[in-house]
């Protein structure tokens, strides 16, 4: 077990989420820094994300590392029937670091408990994805100046949305207050609705996607409505239009507003909004490097300090 | 007289081990919980008896065994007012309520289907989070169930 390890956003505390972001914000200004000279880095794709894998495996290749890995369990040992901890401990005699996504939830945890070598949960079902929260919090963090005392508004799915609720989690340290609009069947399960209770959060819920709402929000994080989620199709095709975000709904959004989306997006926001400045989603995608840099600097247990003023 | 009766219906018992105050729903769970159906000695089991402060409950009582405290401590798991009552020669000599433990490794299984735990050849592994009606929390996918809804293994 490495205790550099990153499963979930929940095992990392105020000072080290503060600390990832002064990393993202290096190496957002010297994206190149060969820190990684002589490293391996696995990525461990048991499920296809080729987003996650793209990003990851960018933030390695600019750092100077070395990547090998499998983008699809099909073209691994784990279609023969070996077992996660095998393949695991098998990597573990080839890298420096592995980067793991897996259809099973618990399955990064897992993978820590097996090997010494330090572990990075790039998603493990609908369980956990820290370096999305991390470019989550480092966006909010570039955009707003700082964390503290922000309104945020989190819209569409917010029962099964991960993102939403490992971003929720993650905020306690900055006294937010929260906004949740979504339909009924969508709404934020209770046991989050209770975390904020327990720690003081504010947050409010709306079924309505009101002006009210917008323009009383710093972030607006949307997220996608899936047909699938919903058992009653009548009720995906009321409601289906109802969180949908346009240019002109955010006429009278203040002035430091930002839109997140973690991508991608079908069509609750809709493509009049790409070109508003508000507007963060693509920029938001693109911090995700650096924070996954970050990420896998403080995983090897590369300082900050040793970090050189370039 | 007749009350004595009812009594020794189901408690004589010279040495051995009696789990008293057992929820009745869950009496079948504890008997599996500790392996009793392997056992060869005398084992006498009621359920539905008439409880003053359960309103009914179920009792197992094992003779000539003396189970680890660990092991019997595995019962909070699913009856945390459970009461264990050690006889020697016809005398309660130890009377103790079981012990829930922090974590509760490889007794019972994850409900989530798509849990690692129930995929890979390996152990569970629970944290309490509520000690009252004991519900516990999967190490792994970090799902929360009721302990006494929960499998066991």
């Amino acid at each position: 077990m490495n205790t550099n390890s990153l499963v979930s956003i929940d095992d990392i505390s105020r000072d080290e989420i503060l600390d990832l972001i002064k990393r993202a914000r290096y190496f957002e200004e010297h994206p190149n820094h060969k820190v990684l000279d002589g490293k391996v880095v696995a990525t461990l794709f048991f499920e296809p994300s080729t987003r996650t894998r793209l990003s990851f495996e960018t933030a390695v290749n600019r750092l100077g590392g070395r990547v090998i890995g499998f983008s699809d369990a099909s073209t691994s040992s784990s279609a023969k029937g070996e077992t996660l901890k095998d393949t695991i401990k098998m990597v573990s005699n080839y890298v420096d670091l592995i980067v793991m996504r897996h259809h099973l939830e618990g399955a990064a945890r897992y993978a820590t408990e097996v090997t010494d070598v330090p572990v990075i949960n790039a998603g493990d079902g609908a369980n956990q994805h820290p370096s999305q929260t991390m470019l989550d919090l480092y966006s909010i963090e570039k955009t707003q100046g700082t964390l503290e005392n922000l309104t945020i508004t989190m819209v569409g799915d917010l029962k099964y949305g991960r993102t939403v609720h490992s971003l929720l989690m993650a905020m306690r340290y900055f006294n937010p207050t929260f906004n949740f609009v979504a339909c009924d069947e969508l709404k934020m399960p209770q046991e989050y609705k209770d975390f904020c209770d327990q720690h003081g959060i504010r947050y409010h819920e709306h079924t309505e996607f009101s002006p009210e709402v917008i323009n009383s929000s710093d972030i607006l994080y949307m997220t996608r409505v899936q047909r699938e989620r919903f058992t009653d199709i009548m009720e995906y095709e009321k409601v289906k239009n109802l969180y949908t975000l346009r240019n002109s709904m955010l006429a009278n959004a203040k002035d430091n507003l930002k839109v997140l989306h973690p991508l991608p997006r079908i069509t609750e926001i809709d493509q009049d909004v790409d070109d508003n400045p508000k507007a963060y989603y693509f920029d938001q995608a693109r911090n995700g490097l650096f924070a996954r840099q970050a990420i896998i600097c403080r995983a090897l247990g590369i300082e900050p300090e040793i970090l050189p003023e370039k | 007289m007749s009350n004595d009766k009812k009594e020794l219906a189901v408690a004589a018992l010279r040495n051995g081990t009696v789990i008293d105050h057992i929820p009745s729903n869950v009496l079948f769970k504890v008997v599996k919980l500790l392996g009793i159906e392997q056992m060869p000695s005398h084992v006498t089991i009621g359920n539905n008896l008439d409880s003053k402060r359960m309103g009914s409950k179920g009792i197992i009582k094992v003779a000539d065994v003396f189970f680890p405290e660990a092991i019997l401590n595995r019962i909070a798991i699913i009856a945390p007012g459970a009461k264990i009552n050690i006889i020697r020669d016809f005398e309660v000599v130890e009377k103790r309520p079981v012990e829930l433990a922090d974590t509760i490794v490889g007794i019972i299984r994850c409900g989530n289907p798509k849990c690692i735990t129930n995929n890979e050849p390996m152990r569970t592994r629970f944290e309490v989070t509520d000690r009252e009606d004991v519900t516990v929390r999967c190490h792994y996918c970090g799902k929360a169930v009721k302990s006494s809804d929960a499998q066991i293994i």
